[in-house]
């Protein structure tokens, strides 16, 4: 600790010690006001880890201790000047915060309508926002005396971004993986190797997301008090979406400074893609209060909205308990959790963050989806626009913000979240490409 | 043992009403013996051989008999009750498909029915319903291992009210305070889950276990029930403080998936 400059509080080590960045719309006062606060604290829900009726802990009553030892660490450091300043510390030098917010001029003058602003959350280090998250919980992790982490993947970014952080800090870590996700994301497999993680594959059920959730939990709970699960997601039982949010918190918190900075004024629209829900959670979080500002989550539509081709919990799901918690889900008559599909190894989850069900209800944010085809046109369109490939994940959320824009005015403002790279993808969507599946739209 | 205290505590409160399952598990330790608990997977081998071995359970002296509800996504079990549990989905088993089995065979079985199973389900079915069918079928308690003390009170009170026991759940890292927290609302037995971790990966038994018993023995005056890893007699050999109940899953439905019966496996205890 002694190593790390203390960056809080106060603004004051900031001016000085960051370099410039080329003069983007992030200038050094919107970083000052954005990463200089720190972090308001979480709003005590009414029951701790609730959000209206959602959440909550439903785990075996053995787990209940972890998790309540993992909830009083948080409360203990979400604040701690220390503590942040160590966050600060590896957010800024090691993923490179803060992340642009970038103009799409090309791209808003061909839809002729809105604004289009991305949140670069794709530059940072491992090209997604998942590593906020992953350094703030590998630093609880610190704080707890754990020697092992563990985690489960879809993608394999938050795999990826786990075994990045637990070999910055030097722990051991092993990852579960769908052995389908793993063979759709046999580079993510390998980058995890190289970087220490062992890599397990699950062969149960659907061998996607839920299957290695599963598996992670047990082997989790085998282990558990030298152990500490690393979530990806703002799902799972509290404390987590509570410290996902947390984490993630950090985009919006940014977007926020910087659109008034570009702009002087807030945003009409804030869109991003909704897996688990942690960049939605991240970039919503700083905006809720701002009740001019539509929030808006995008949903994997897949082939189209029946059951078995789409991963649109909310917008297709009901209320129901999977995974520790209470949240719009996708299941069957059974209550069994449903089979999901999506294009994009990140979005295949038959659940959702608790928080987002509630926003949904209040109608405080919406949600929407976009199909697996409008995902790859909006893939190829920012592409060859603006030089920058999004993710497949992200591209959700760019497609529906592509819709959404002619329609409004031209000094009317959307944010989307960018919220990783498109490089994990290209194999994938070349494989299409050449198997004459897919014709990227000529622009 | 715990049996005299109970009769104690009855005793003194004779308009208490006593749990279905609290008095079997009593009249077996009178009888100087554990009470056996055997937990089956619904529908595991088949459809058909699970009504089977439910009788062979039955006739083979089980007090309790704990049935499995499958759930495809059952994070407090090792892999031996997950692949049981898959199956028996594989086979086409529901909750309605158990609750209507069991109506149709109401009063069949000697042994008291305990249906296990995870929350989803039981929330999608709808929790009146699910009490009223559950009492018509002759259902006298639940386990909901994903249901802590802290979500439980819808379900509990609508059990209740049918005299159907939500059974508590402790475990090796469950302390005293909280134990006392689910005494204060326990009924049935207690459920002593023997390991951290999941049902069925280790052989034996961790050396924790008679703390466990003794630190749960102090918090509740209900009878408890050991399982998680218990195959045979000896394993319980040296324990200060023997359980009143013991729960076969995993090594059960091993015993029945290499082609034995499940009369058979009871044999050993008795
Ligand atoms: C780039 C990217 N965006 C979005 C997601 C979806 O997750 P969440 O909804 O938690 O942001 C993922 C998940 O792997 C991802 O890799």
């Amino acid at each position: 600790m002694s190593t790390i400059p203390r960056m809080f509080p106060a603004g004051v080590t900031y001016g000085g010690t960051l370099p410039t960045d080329g003069g983007c719309a992030c200038t050094a006062a919107a970083r000052a006001a954005s990463l200089a606060t720190p972090p308001a604290p979480p709003a005590p829900p009414a029951r701790d880890g609730l959000f209206g009726p959602y959440g909550g802990q439903y785990v075996p009553e053995h787990i209940k201790p972890v998790l309540d030892e993992l909830a009083a660490t948080f409360e203990r450091y979400h604040s701690d000047p220390d503590f942040l300043a160590e966050l600060e510390y590896y957010l800024t030098r090691y993923s490179g915060r803060q992340t642009p917010l970038f103009l799409c001029a090309n791209l808003t003058a061909r839809l002729g309508g809105a604004k289009i602003y991305l949140k670069r959350e794709d530059l940072n280090h491992l090209g997604a926002h998942k590593v906020n998250n992953t350094i703030g919980q590998i630093l609880l992790a610190k704080r707890m005396g754990k020697k092992k982490v563990i985690a489960e993947t879809g993608a394999g970014q938050h795999g990826v971004a786990t075994a990045a952080t637990a070999a910055l800090m030097g722990m051991q870590c092993t990852i579960h993986m769908g052995a389908e996700d793993m063979e759709r994301q046999k580079l993510n497999v390998f980058r995890m190797r190289m970087m220490g993680a062992e890599v397990v594959p699950a062969m149960s059920g659907q061998r996607t997301l839920k299957e290695a959730v599963d598996e992670a939990l047990a082997a989790w709970l085998g282990d558990a008090e030298n152990t500490f699960y690393l979530l990806g997601s703002a799902v799972g039982p509290h404390p987590y979406p509570r410290i996902v949010r947390h984490f993630q918190s950090v985009i919006g918190r940014e977007a926020r400074a910087q659109v008034l900075e570009a702009e002087g004024r807030l945003p009409d629209c804030c869109v991003a893609c909704v897996g688990g829900g942690s960049n939605a959670i991240g970039l919503f979080a700083d905006f809720i209060a701002d009740e001019g500002v539509r929030l808006i989550g995008v949903e994997p539509a897949g082939r189209g909205l029946s059951y078995g081709d789409h991963a649109a919990t909310l917008c297709m799901g009901s209320p129901g308990v999977m995974h520790g918690f209470h949240s719009y889900m996708l299941k069957d008559e059974a209550g069994e959790p449903a089979a999901v599909y999506s294009i994009s190894a990140g979005l295949d989850y038959p659940g959702v963050g608790p928080e987002h069900s509630h926003l949904k209800d209040l109608g405080r944010a919406e949600y929407a989806s976009v199909t697996d085809a409008e995902a790859l046109d909006a893939f190829f369109v920012l592409s060859r626009a603006e030089g920058i490939i999004p993710a497949l994940e992200s591209s959700h959320a760019l497609a529906h913000a592509m819709k959404l824009a002619p329609a409004m005015g031209r000094d009317a403002i959307i944010v989307v979240n960018l919220s990783g790279r498109g490089d994990k993808d290209v194999a994938q969507v070349e494989e299409m490409v050449s198997a004459g599946l897919v014709t990227p739209p000529t622009l | 043992m715990s049996a005299a205290i109970h009769t104690d505590m009855n005793d003194m409160l004779p308009e208490a009403p006593v749990s279905r399952l609290e008095a079997r598990v009593a009249a077996a330790n009178a009888a100087g013996r554990p009470a056996l608990v055997p937990f089956l997977t619904a529908g595991f081998p088949t459809l058909d051989r699970f009504w089977e071995e439910m009788d062979g359970l039955d006739r083979g002296g089980a007090d309790v008999i704990e049935i499995g509800v499958p759930f495809s996504d059952p994070v407090a079990d090792g892999p031996v009750v997950e692949a049981a549990s898959l199956r028996a989905l594989e086979n086409g088993v529901t909750l309605r498909w158990i609750l209507d089995g069991l109506k149709a065979r109401k009063d069949r079985y000697n042994a008291e029915l305990v249906l296990m199973g995870y929350y989803n389900p039981f929330l999608q079915y709808g929790l009146e319903n699910l009490a009223a069918d559950a009492a018509a079928a002759g259902v006298a308690g639940f386990i909901v291992p994903d249901l802590p003390l802290e979500e439980d009170a819808e379900m509990r009170a609508l059990l209740a009210a049918r005299g159907i026991d939500l059974i508590a759940l402790v475990g090796p890292n469950t302390s005293e305070e909280r134990m006392a927290e689910y005494a204060a609302v326990a009924s049935g037995y207690v459920y002593v889950v023997s390991v951290l971790g999941i049902t069925g990966v280790r052989e034996g038994l961790p050396p924790e276990v008679p703390q466990t018993l003794a630190r749960a023995r102090k918090a509740f005056r209900l009878p408890l029930a050991l399982g998680f890893g218990i195959k045979e007699p000896k394993q319980l050999e040296g324990f200060p403080d023997r359980p009143d109940a013991v729960v076969f899953g995993s090594a059960l439905l091993r015993h029945i998936d290499a082609g034995n019966s499940a009369e058979s496996f009871l044999a050993a205890w008795k």
